[in-house]
């Protein structure tokens, strides 16, 4: 068990023909996703070679993939001019799980976006939602014991087939992620971030700890997004295999205050966080569209002081983020 | 991306909202005749002129001057056009202005809010409306927030007839004001969409005290638009109204790069992979009593030209006395960042034309291949004796912290 995605997920890459695109796709090949094609217009019926050994198929449509393969998860590396019309073109497919890669989306094509998407998704159960992650997001990985050496498609790094069997999608590295089986203490961690390379340095700090990791949800640095951090809490909250959750978040917004809200009432694991920003000044863009402070309640310290209301163990510097979960979790010291 | 009064007038009078007469000119040899245009058919003729500069505090500075005669036009004109304009958003250095908006004076009998902006937490456009127009919105909503009303706009249909026409009633407006005020809002309100804004707003939108027998009308006189950045590459003609004179020469520089840079008041430069990780590197380099000269993200890449360039851009600010590079290589290795670096370093030409680095450098790298890369960096003393490698986040903020003092 773990979140969103398992072994058993089969992934499809649209813009698979991209640079960016293909090589982040061989990338989740050699980890050892289930990838069963890629979509770009106008390329259908050519192959897309990962490595001498494996090749998948290319359709002019996502519905043409999903008849064809059962796919149930994609990647989007579009370009941003296309990359809304791609998310829907995945949902209206009947994807259920959208990891939207594209940086630079322009604001008002997700308003458009998310709006279509939650009519999709009113009414429906929990099992039939669509859940778009991201746009401008690392992905989502749910880790596998590591049985071979990953540099080439005929010896993933965490082979089904052997007793492996993890999931990436997104362009994080794989390796530094552990499988509950492979950690020192025998407890894995669930991570949620807005960010990619400071996600990338709590998954390296929780697996030094002897933590693993159930699943890692990068939602993404842009203001209107998909799941948001409460919604990825409640699912690790839910999770059985989750045994801490470890929250990422940023200046901008009230995403974090509003987690902090739902995690005092909901939340019976232990929750870490860290908030980044708390130097950045006021009304500058830093780096992530969503990363601006607006008024008082977006700043950094209001969002730690919700979140340590909540009883969330808050690391104030990055490099604790790991320590803190540990702790939280009652676990070293 | 931001835009200049003039430039937001026009952006209005083409969406068909009405502003009053008015003209830019470059030199003071054009006010008087920009001051009749303006003033052309007043009974008592009444101009303003105000510097076009993306600076607040310009009335403070004494950059916004109400004119009767075209002899005080000039007079205003020659005073904004050989001084620099100092306040508190421009620095002491000041800010010279090459640009003034002549505008009609108008009669104002009451002045009123209007904005469009995108609401994260509804994920819809909002429109922002309130009675107490002319001032800082912000201390509105602060002091009397049953003052400001909020109408989202529909997400494909945008802000639809009966909405503008709800909150026009709300505003006190009636009769032909109303559905002038309502228009205005829809208008605006579209023009927030085609244009990709992040806020489009008009403050004050003012209804004007004209003489007797006369109907009132509303005018926009002042409007501020904030563009999303993301949306630019579709508006070749918005792109085209940038001032690079209004930007920092670093920021600029970097964007064409493509790195993502911000400059900041402290010494400490940071070059780092992605923006959480750079902005929690500034906050670690607080936490350890230093203050960051930047913020910067150089990419995923990381690749030598970019940290190269990377280093070019923050060295450009004097202040800075030392280096932190904050690398996890995920995807890139780090015994290839760690050459990168060591190179661009070492090959890096300083202003006076000698070669090598000279600010105390220090480089954490974290991840792929970490071992190869720290080898490359204890290795490299020789070639750029600056460097000291780090151990982990904690170590290399406390190494470049002691470094400068």
């Amino acid at each position: 068990m773990a979140i969103l995605i398992d072994a058993s997920t089969k992934v499809i890459c649209q813009g698979i023909t991209g640079g960016f695109g293909g090589s982040h796709t061989k990338g989740c090949y050699l980890y050892g996703t289930q990838l069963v094609g890629g979509v770009t217009p106008g390329k259908g019926g050519q192959k897309f070679e990962v490595d001498a050994h494996s090749a998948v198929p290319i359709f002019d449509t996502v519905k043409q993939v999903v008849d064809a393969t059962g796919a149930n998860a994609t990647m989007i590396f579009v370009p941003p001019a296309f990359a809304a019309d791609a998310i829907l073109e995945a949902a209206d497919a009947g994807i259920r799980v959208i990891c939207a890669i594209t940086e630079g989306i322009p604001v008002n094509d997700m308003v458009k976006c998310r709006a279509v998407l939650d009519e999709m998704n009113s009414g429906r159960d929990a099992q039939r939602r669509i859940h778009l992650v991201g746009p401008n997001c690392p992905g989502v990985i749910t880790p596998g014991k590591k049985t071979g050496g990953g540099a080439a498609s005929n010896d993933p790094y965490t082979c089904k087939a052997k007793g492996g069997g993890g999931c990436k999608i997104g362009i994080m590295p794989g390796y530094i992620h552990t499988h509950v089986s492979e950690s020192k203490t025998g407890k894995a961690v669930g991570i949620v971030s807005r960010s990619g390379t400071l996600t990338y340095e709590a998954v390296w700090q929780t697996s030094r700890l002897g933590l693993g990791q159930s699943t890692c949800v990068g939602i993404g640095g842009d203001p209107i997004r998909g799941l948001n951090h409460i919604d990825v809490i409640e699912m690790f909250e839910r999770d059985p295999d989750t045994h801490g959750i470890l929250m990422i978040g940023e200046i901008g917004g009230s995403d974090e205050t509003d987690a902090a809200a739902y995690i005092k009432k909901h939340v019976k694991k232990p929750v870490a966080a860290f908030i980044a920003g708390r130097t950045a000044p006021k009304g500058k863009r830093m780096g992530h569209a969503g990363a601006i402070i607006g008024g008082a309640d977006d700043t950094a310290d209001a969002k730690i002081a919700a979140l340590q209301a909540a009883g969330a163990k808050v690391a104030l510097s990055p490099a604790d983020m790991g320590k803190m979960m540990a702790e939280a979790m009652g676990i070293g010291g | 991306m931001k835009i200049h009064e003039y430039q937001a007038r026009d952006l209005l009078s083409q969406a068909g909202i009405p502003v009053p007469p008015s003209s830019v000119i470059e030199s003071p040899l054009m006010a008087e005749d920009a001051f009749a245009r303006a003033t052309k058919g007043m009974s008592s003729p009444l101009a303003v002129i105000k510097a076009q500069v993306h600076a607040g505090g310009r009335g403070k500075a004494g950059f916004v001057k109400l004119v009767k005669t075209a002899a005080e036009a000039k007079a205003a004109a020659e005073f904004m056009l050989t001084n620099k304009m100092v306040s508190v958003q421009t620095g002491p250095e000041g800010l010279a202005v090459k640009k003034l908006l002549v505008a009609a004076g108008v009669d104002i009998a009451k002045e009123y809010y209007l904005a469009i902006t995108t609401d994260r937490a509804s994920r819809r456009n909002v429109l922002i409306a309130s009675k107490e127009g002319g001032v800082e919105i912000e201390k509105v909503a602060e002091e009397n927030p049953a003052a400001i009303i909020k109408e989202f706009l529909h997400p494909t249909l945008g802000l639809q007839g009966f909405a503008a026409r709800k909150v026009a009633y709300q505003l006190g407006f009636t009769g032909k004001l109303a559905s002038q005020a309502a228009d205005i809002m829809q208008k605006l309100a579209k023009l927030f969409v085609e244009k990709d804004c992040s806020l489009a707003e008009i403050n004050p939108l003012v209804l004007t005290s004209p003489p007797p027998s006369t109907p009132s009308a509303l005018l926009a006189i002042d409007a501020k638009f904030n563009f999303d950045d993301n949306g630019l590459f579709r508006h070749p003609e918005l792109q085209a109204m940038a001032d690079p004179t209004e930007e920092n020469p670093a920021e600029l520089r970097a964007h064409a790069a493509g790195l993502s840079y911000i400059a900041l008041d402290g010494n400490i430069g940071c070059l780092v992979n992605g923006a959480g990780l750079a902005m929690a590197t500034m906050d670690i380099i607080k936490l350890h009593g230093g203050t960051p000269a930047n913020f910067l993200d150089v990419g995923g890449g990381a690749t030598e030209e970019a940290v190269t360039e990377a280093f070019k851009i923050i060295l450009s600010d004097q202040a800075v006395k030392g280096i932190l590079v904050n690398i996890f290589g995920g995807i890139m290795r780090c015994d290839v960042i760690a050459q990168g670096v060591v190179n661009a370093a070492k090959t890096y030409k300083n202003a006076d034309g000698s070669m090598g680095f000279k600010v105390p450098l220090v480089v954490r790298l974290e991840g792929t291949n970490v071992e190869a890369g720290r080898k490359i960096l204890s290795e490299a003393k020789s070639l750029v004796p600056t460097l000291q490698a780090a151990t982990d986040l904690s170590d290399a903020a406390s190494k470049v912290c002691k470094a400068v003092g």
